[in-house]
């Protein structure tokens, strides 16, 4: 179970912002190729990214790659770039349609064939940006068997769903969560969550990470460093969910010694998905401690 | 790879470089580096600069380096980017690139 | 009694006891009064109408030693006026001793030049005159002590300081004079302190005179000379340039709450503790997330200690800490708070760091955030000249609280810019790896081997703990391993450690 709770996003082009931001650790580093690029840079930052890929500086921590749509003059050179140099994921925007996944997909594969890659390497993430993509998300989410992740991103969404985006409690965005959180699970994979663009609005931050992660987000997209130690803060467990954990896994693996059946604890029965949701508890505390 | 016009790639700004790239009348290859570090690190500055332009087989040109502290990996992002721009090649050699 | 008599007397006594020594006889109320006999006279005879009056009537010649303190630092006005109007006196040969010297001091290198100073004792040096200094501008060596070593350098008289020029914030004709009331209030005047109580003669300068007496009284009357009033004494708002800031890099935050956990599951953080920290970015900013854990886990510390700054006082007045015992105030925040907090201590550097003092406070310290330029797999500590063998920083009080302090944490970048902070071997070496305890970085924490127990215990609190050789690999893994700077075999600095001793040096740099 890898764990995907921050996905730091990094423009392609500032080497400052490349060359120093393994230090905080983020769970997915995301290498941004797209919006964060001006057309007449997106050849240099092709380049960049190419090159820090090869450079392992970016070692223990997943690498994603933000290319250009496939229908854009740089879409493809940017998954030549970011395949051949080794990202783990390629993040595709705008994803409308299970078609867009597939065109994706027979790329990839082709070049990894092409530069000696493993087949099947090379991981996919999917960004929903429209109504369409909405609408689409379960057949986008189990378009390849390469899909990791499908995102929901805000910005554009609400543009083209004709509203705008309030301070508080969100609606806009309630109706398009839902659909790509339904799709990720159907489908097996991660559910990401919009960015949080007011890097110094510490509380309004914490309360839409409380919000998504009840919902049931795996995680989210973040502009700033700072947001990386809130965020992992917020999704730790607390102190009783982690002894409670611990109980629960313990159960599980006396039931397992005895040959027992059915696993109990404090006179309830706990089922698989209860095993799976201790795993993942302790799987966080492991990763940054219980909630400060 | 041939430099047939002027191109610029990267920046001033710290841990970037920039470079400057312009075809060479007597095709030679000129190369000149300042850098933030450079009594710490020209020689090497240098090297990655040589094994870039070597990958790219570029023989003749004029190429004006100034740094501030990049590392290798931009160092040889930003040399190739520029010398790509100046030969205003339309095609992408990994092989060469990586 | 008539003057016969007295005389004859005398000279009973002398035969009586011929090992009295000389006496003289009574010459009547004011005969032998070295003031006059003019009451009048007598209280404003300190004052003087300019600089150089005070000057003429020191007796200042060439070759004799000046001093001057840091305190207005980047706002200082003093130092380069009274060596401007030396040179315009014709003085020539004079040993500069400050306890530090500034990037505003660049005027010193004219002087340097034109023979008016020959000879530097200082904690650090910053700008064009370190840069210049660096390249060989002065035939005698710099002597770089810190700022305990300073006091016993004056101490032992290597230092022997003639004439204290001394910038004080308000000051009455009579010489009382503080650093807390006035037009320009630096705070501490901690270093003057120790040049009033050396000094052959003192001259205070300020732009305040008060009614007599001044109070608080920090620099006594009966330690003063002379009193000169001039426009202004420094520039208060240029004092934190430099220094003590607070941030929101990203990066320098990540260090500073590391440094927060290391003192947390050091085994120091107990009621009581004592603290001091840095003038660095992150030092700063770690108080921040240690008020944290302080609330959180009902800890209050007993003092802080050294530079004192906006982030500390305000520890202070939430009742965090009891004390402060300031040597330095780093902004007005300080300085206000010297003024108005009667648990805010004003100290020498005699009662902060010197080794030979009967009472330093730094041998009471528990912990301490330092910063480096750079630090070697011995945990020695460079802090003093950059990676371009430049002098560009100070010694100040790090080796002193160093040595002493309970837990010595040094933070710092792992890397800044392409150059690794973390080194084979320190450039020039200021503090000694034996006094430091941990290195903060933001790509892991190393504890010198030393400290198993603390090692062990900061593993055991889920820090990212390293040994120091990972976090040179580290560094050079990704900046490459530098070239070594060239020098020539001209020494320019003598690193002084803070018992006197030699401990390094600094050479030409080679161009």
């Amino acid at each position: 179970m890898k764990l995907r709770r921050s996905m730091l996003f990094l423009p392609g082009a500032k080497a400052g912002m490349l060359s120093t931001a393994f230090v905080y650790k983020p769970d997915c580093v995301m290498f941004d190729l797209e919006d964060a690029v001006s057309l007449r840079e997106k050849d240099s930052a092709r380049l960049m990214v190419f090159h820090i890929l090869r450079s392992h500086v970016y070692q223990g921590i997943e690498t994603v790659v933000r290319i250009n749509p496939l229908n854009t003059p740089h879409g493809l050179k940017d998954l030549e770039a970011a395949v051949r140099a080794g990202a783990d994921v390629i993040r595709l925007p705008k994803t409308d349609s299970a078609s867009d996944i597939q065109e994706l997909d027979a790329q990839v594969e082709r070049i990894e064939r092409e530069c000696g890659r493993v087949i099947g390497s090379t991981k996919l993430l999917a960004a929903i940006e429209s109504a369409s993509g909405v609408i689409n998300a379960v057949s986008i989410a189990t378009a390849s068997k390469r899909m990791i992740g499908i995102a929901l991103a805000g910005f554009d969404y609400v543009i083209d769903m004709q509203s705008q985006r309030g301070d508080k409690a969100e609606p806009e965005l309630f109706y398009a969560r839902c659909a790509v959180l339904h799709a990720a699970r159907a489908a097996g994979i991660d559910a990401f969550d919009v960015v949080y663009s007011d890097v110094n609005d510490d509380a309004g931050f914490l309360k839409e990470v409380e919000l998504i992660r009840h919902l049931g987000f795996n995680g989210k997209s973040l502009i700033h460093p700072r947001q990386i130690d809130l965020l992992h803060n917020a999704y730790a467990p607390t102190v009783k969910e982690v002894s409670y954990a611990r109980r629960v896994i313990e159960a599980a693996e006396k039931a397992e010694r005895e040959g027992v059946g059915v696993i109990a604890l404090d006179g309830k029965m706990i089922d698989a998905p209860i095993v799976c949701h201790a795993q993942r508890v302790l799987q966080r505390a492991e990763a940054s401690g219980v909630r400060r | 790879m041939r430099i047939i016009t002027e191109a610029v790639a990267g920046t001033l700004e710290s841990s970037d470089l920039l470079v400057k790239v312009s075809p060479s009348r007597e095709k030679t290859l000129e190369i000149h580096v300042t850098s933030d570090v450079m009594k710490q690190f020209g020689t090497q500055i240098r090297r990655v600069v040589d094994d870039t332009l070597q990958g790219l087989a570029v023989t003749d040109g004029l190429i004006v380096i100034e740094d501030k502290g990049a590392l290798d990996y931009a160092i040889r992002a930003r040399v190739q980017a520029a010398v790509l721009r100046g030969a205003a090649s339309k095609e992408l050699n990994w092989e060469q690139l990586s | 009694m008539e003057k016969e008599q007295i005389h004859h007397l005398i000279q009973k006594l002398s035969a009586q006891c011929p090992d009295l020594g000389s006496l003289r006889p009574f010459a009547g109320v004011d005969g032998n009064n070295p003031h006059g006999n003019d009451p009048q006279q007598t209280r404003q005879r300190k004052l003087c109408a300019t600089l150089e009056e005070a000057i003429q009537r020191t007796g200042l010649q060439d070759g004799m030693t000046i001093s001057f303190h840091h305190a207005f630092r980047e706002g200082d006005k003093v130092i380069n006026m009274v060596v401007d109007t030396l040179a315009r006196m014709g003085f020539r040969n004079l040993t500069l001793a400050s306890s530090s010297l500034l990037t505003a001091n660049a005027p010193l290198v004219e002087h340097i030049k034109n023979g008016v100073i020959t000879q530097i004792y200082t904690s650090g040096l910053r700008g064009k005159l370190a840069d210049a200094i660096s390249h060989g501008l002065m035939k005698a060596p710099v002597q770089i002590h810190s700022h305990g070593g300073r006091v016993h350098l004056l101490q032992t008289g290597e230092v022997k300081v003639d004439v204290a020029f001394l910038a004080v914030s308000s000051s009455d004709v009579f010489g009382n004079a503080n650093g807390t009331r006035g037009k320009s209030p630096c705070g501490s005047l901690g270093y003057a302190k120790v040049d009033a109580q050396f000094a052959h003669q003192v001259v205070l300068l300020t732009d305040t005179i008060v009614d007599f007496p001044n109070t608080p009284i920090s620099i006594s009357q009966d330690r003063v000379d002379y009193v000169v009033k001039i426009d202004e004494v420094g520039d208060v708002s240029r004092i934190s340039l430099g220094a003590a800031r607070t941030t929101n890099d990203p990066r320098e935050l990540l260090i500073a709450r590391h440094a927060a956990d290391v003192i947390e599951s050091s085994g120091y953080f107990k009621q009581g503790f004592s603290l001091q920290t840095g003038s660095g970015a992150s030092s700063i900013a770690a108080t921040r997330f240690l008020e944290t854990k302080m609330v959180n886990s009902g800890i209050t510390a007993r003092f802080a200690l050294g530079g004192i700054t906006s982030s500390i006082v305000e520890l202070h007045e939430k009742g965090l800490i009891d004390i402060l015992v300031d040597t330095q105030s780093f902004d007005s925040a300080a300085a206000e708070s010297l003024a108005k907090s009667a648990s805010h201590l004003e100290v020498s550097a005699n009662e902060y760091a010197n080794p030979s003092s009967k009472g330093a406070f730094c041998d009471y310290l528990d912990v301490v955030i330092l910063s480096a330029l750079e630090i070697d797999t011995g945990f020695n500590v460079n802090v003093i000249t950059g990676s371009d063998g430049v002098v560009r920083g100070a010694s100040g009080g790090h080796c002193d609280v160093a040595a002493t302090a309970g837990l010595t944490i040094v933070v710092a970048p792992l890397i800044r810019g392409r150059i690794p902070t973390v080194v084979k071997r320190v450039t020039t070496l200021v503090t000694p790896g034996e006094s430091v305890d941990v290195l903060v970085t933001d790509h892991g924490i190393a504890v010198n081997p030393a400290r198993p127990e603390l090692d062990t215990r900061l593993r055991e609190a889920g820090l990212p703990v390293m040994t120091i050789e990972e976090l040179y690999q580290r560094a050079v893994g990704l900046t490459g391993v530098p070239d070594p700077i060239q020098f020539t075999d001209r020494i320019v600095g003598v690193i002084r450690y803070r018992d006197g001793s030699v401990i390094d040096v600094v050479r030409q740099v080679k161009e």
